[in-house]
């Protein structure tokens, strides 16, 4: 099977270029992952991330044939050849398919990601009904692949100002919580022309997510909540 | 090798933890909760830890579903181990167990619920009432079937809230001991550079995980390649009890992807190529949520005997149709995802082809349940290693003893992540010091182990070695074993070891040099692939996860005993189960069936 791969090693190449590699891949290669190992163990040069090969781990995130993805779930069969893959757009190369994604947890970590609540805990659990807690599906699922923040122009454009897809699906994950007690507070961090508001609903996000999840409808309900409360 | 004198940084902390999956996030949060100062070393981001992977849940007497207690727990427990648990171990984590659960729900774990608002509980195998003369038991607290999932990203947030030290990216690569046998540290190479640094700490916390990767067929992540196990049998510390190795019943045929028991746990059923519910004939009051070590090898014989399924007749069906769309698609949705992607089946209409495939390591380092790595010193066989600690799946404690339940995983992860840390806390505080001089030799068995990667041309490929040991591993020790092909396993594997321990790779770079990573790991695969080896061919019976063809039953008389196998001669030894608990009567060793 014909590849067509993004190579730069900083330590000797001037600038990226893109390699061509023909795989002999069995019946039983499955997916892309598959492939890549397979790749690697004819040229140990190339670096990618990869762990689970299940689609949970969120290491190997990529794009493929122009569209981000996770080799470990993404078939084989069902790819047009040469498979292009090349890093996720939008980050800084350290190396081949390996992204710098710095950026990505910070904006991760700005949105206060863990549930506050600073109220005496109780002995056992908090309660929580199961409504309460079905608000909570779509959202809590996310991988932290990255696949949607770095196909999303407005990222590419702003990445130190605008939260991202990733990051605000997880700021609406902890407003739902019926356990989490700061709101507001969630609320007013993202008050900003870019943090939140820089999301021009272009979807990509959407149309990439690994694990079929919406940011664009959580941070449609978190703008609904910024109107609600002006009101 | 003569010493590398050039220089090499070091930084040093009150405590280092190895390690950012279920056990390493836990001890942390107690550690930076303490105020001290910690680095978490994980050579992948947090999140990407193989926790990440585990499904059905955490098990904890809670009794939010009918009557449970940690006595019933602690029972399946010992039961499950196949006696060779040490019930002062087992009594703490089936006690702590409940409290572990709260405090994560605490740090907002997305735990499914009941109507009132408890946490809800599944059934699992092994689990079950009355010191098992009772039905089973809904012990297992989950979230759906991503249980693992949200605890990491729970443990990773609380720890993002605690402000933790991560060095991410970072793969460690031998432990620093002076002359009296205290840790000081570790030697860790960062992916990044490509340069390696010293942690110095007084206190060194092992949660590396397990090495599953040692298998051809195994539910386990790349990155689980035994790195602790490695550092520790090359520090002279032995490995515990390393013949026992867990095959769960249902990875998908021919791809190796983890189904949780959680599927026959709420109802789905195995049948053979009949179409017959076969459990029923093995373990008539548990059928299919008997312990894994007695399903998968129900199912082995089941295959051996001409009923497996399919056009080669090499798996089983797992049959969750009649569960229906509306719980699958609530309590089962990654199943129905992963058997679409990795089987194309879809499970609301058809059944999954499973196949017994290697999930979890029982045995490990060794450890005391305060989490400390004990070894033999002075005629005393548990004496800890001062500064060293052990948690998670990377860690023999032995809660797991020969087989392990289901959930108990994620407990042990959260119970003794805790213990160590805890351990560390109230050690630093009661005895206040400077840290320890490091030997001028402190980083020489890791720069050599990079020198000899750096230099070196015309070796074996680093894939094709751990291509031969994956083969020879499931050849020679998988659900069954014998004598004879032990033997020859031992010999072959040896001479596998030799080879990793001499592997060629053609990037010589520094920045993100993963072919160098891959050599590294794999160095600490054979070891732990030698360890597994030996230890099996040497014990003669049949006890848990170890079923062995020409010694069919269990040997209390002569096998009652834990195996320690030192790297160095590749020499075994054993040493006594602790089959007294800390507060309640001991369970004495008798049959088990289900």
């Amino acid at each position: 099977m014909k590849f067509r791969v993004y190579r730069y090693n900083p330590e000797k190449d001037a600038k990226p270029y893109m390699q061509d590699y023909d795989v002999p891949v069995a019946d039983t290669d499955r997916m892309l992952l598959d492939a890549i190992v397979k790749l690697k163990a004819l040229d140990d040069t190339l670096s990618f991330r990869r762990s689970c090969r299940e689609g949970v781990c969120g290491s190997d995130a990529m794009n493929i044939n122009g569209k981000n993805g996770l080799a470990c779930i993404t078939n084989l069969r069902e790819l047009k050849e040469p498979v292009v893959l090349r890093p996720l757009p939008g980050l800084p190369v350290i190396r081949d398919l390996i992204v710098d994604m710095t950026q990505f947890f910070k904006q991760y970590h700005s949105i206060k990601p863990y549930v506050v609540d600073d109220r005496p805990l109780p002995e056992k659990e908090r309660k929580q009904s199961p409504t309460e807690r079905a608000e909570l599906e779509g959202l809590y699922e996310c991988i932290l692949c990255a696949c949607c923040t770095t196909s999303c122009p407005s990222f590419w454009w702003n990445p130190d100002k605008f939260v991202g897809p990733a990051g605000l699906l997880q700021a609406y994950r902890f407003i739902a919580d019926s356990r989490d007690q700061v709101t507001a507070e969630r609320l007013d961090n993202l008050e900003d022309p870019y943090r939140l508001f820089r999301c021009h609903t272009i979807m990509n996000c959407v149309d990439v997510c690994p694990k079929g999840l919406n940011p664009s409808l959580a941070i449609s309900k978190i703008k609904e909540l910024m109107v609600k409360r002006t009101v | 090798m003569s010493v590398v004198k050039h220089s090499i940084a070091k930084r040093s902390f009150d405590a280092v933890v190895v390690g950012a999956g279920g056990a390493g996030m836990r001890a942390a949060i107690q550690l930076a909760e303490a105020g001290l100062k910690v680095a978490v070393l994980s050579k992948v981001f947090p999140t990407r830890s193989h926790t990440v992977a585990a499904q059905g849940g955490i098990g904890a007497a809670l009794g939010n579903m009918e009557e449970d207690n940690w006595h019933w727990h602690m029972f399946d427990t010992v039961k499950g181990s196949d006696y060779l648990g040490d019930q002062d171990a087992i009594e703490f984590m089936c006690r702590m167990a409940p409290q572990a659960v709260y405090e994560l729900e605490h740090f907002g774990m997305p735990f499914d619920r009941n109507a009132d608002g408890t946490l809800y509980q599944r059934p699992f195998g092994g689990h079950l009432s009355q010191f098992g003369q009772g039905k089973p038991v809904r012990r297992s607290c989950a979230a759906a079937d991503r249980t693992g999932h949200a605890m990491l990203h729970t443990l990773y947030q609380r720890n993002v809230r605690q402000g933790t030290h991560f060095f991410v990216e970072w793969l460690a690569l031998d432990l620093i001991r002076d002359q009296h046998g205290d840790v000081l540290g570790v030697v860790a190479l960062e992916m990044e550079t490509g340069e390696a640094m010293i942690f110095q700490a007084k206190a060194t916390v092992l949660a590396t995980g397990g090495a599953g990767r040692i298998f051809e067929s195994s539910t386990n992540a790349f990155i689980n390649t035994g790195d602790g196990l490695g550092m520790v049998a090359r520090a002279g510390i032995p490995l515990e009890d390393m013949e026992f190795w867990q095959f769960h019943p249902t990875g998908v045929a021919g791809a190796g992807v983890l189904i949780t028991e959680g599927v026959r746990g709420e109802g789905g059923y195995l049948v053979n190529a009949n179409g017959e519910r076969f459990m029923e004939r093995y373990a008539p009051n548990a059928k299919d949520l008997a312990s894994r070590d007695v399903v998968s090898r129900s199912m082995d014989q089941e295959i051996k005997e001409g009923r497996g399924c399919g056009p080669h007749k090499d798996h089983v069906l797992l049959k969750l149709e009649h569960l229906g769309p509306e719980l699958i698609n609530s309590k089962l949705p990654s199943i129905r995802e992963i058997a679409i992607k990795f089987a194309n089946v879809d499970p609301i209409k058809e059944p999954i082809p499973v196949v017994p495939t290697c999930h979890y390591m029982m045995g490990g380092i060794p450890a005391n349940y305060y989490g400390q790595v004990v070894a033999q010193k002075d005629g005393n066989a548990n004496a800890p290693v001062p500064g060293l600690y052990a948690a998670g799946e990377c860690a023999c404690v032995s809660v797991h003893g020969a087989n392990r339940l289901g959930t108990n995983s994620l407990v042990d992860l959260l119970v003794f992540g805790r213990a160590a840390g805890e351990h560390v806390v109230e050690t630093i505080k009661r005895e206040p010091r400077a840290h320890k001089e490091l030997p001028a030799n402190a980083a020489d068995r890791a720069l050599s182990r990079l020198a000899r990667l750096e230099g070196g041309s015309g070796g074996e490929q680093v894939a094709q070695v751990a291509s031969d040991m994956r083969k020879t591993i499931q050849k020679h020790c998988g659900v069954f074993r014998t004598g004879t092909l032990l033997a020859e396993g031992v010999s072959k594997i040896r001479e596998i070891n030799a080879r990793a321990q001499r592997t060629t790779i053609a990037d010589k770079s520094k920045v993100f040099n993963t072919a160098r990573i891959e050599a590294l790991e794999l160095e600490n695969l054979a070891i732990v692939a030698e360890a597994t080896v030996v230890s099996a061919e040497a014990r003669k019976e049949s006890r848990g996860a170890q079923a062995r063809e020409d010694f069919k039953d269990r040997d209390d008389t002569n096998w009652l005993k834990h195996t320690l196998w030192y790297m160095q001669g590749s020499r075994l030894d054993y040493k006594e189960v602790n089959l007294k608990p800390l507060s309640v009567e001991s369970f004495k060793p008798k049959a088990r069936s289900y």
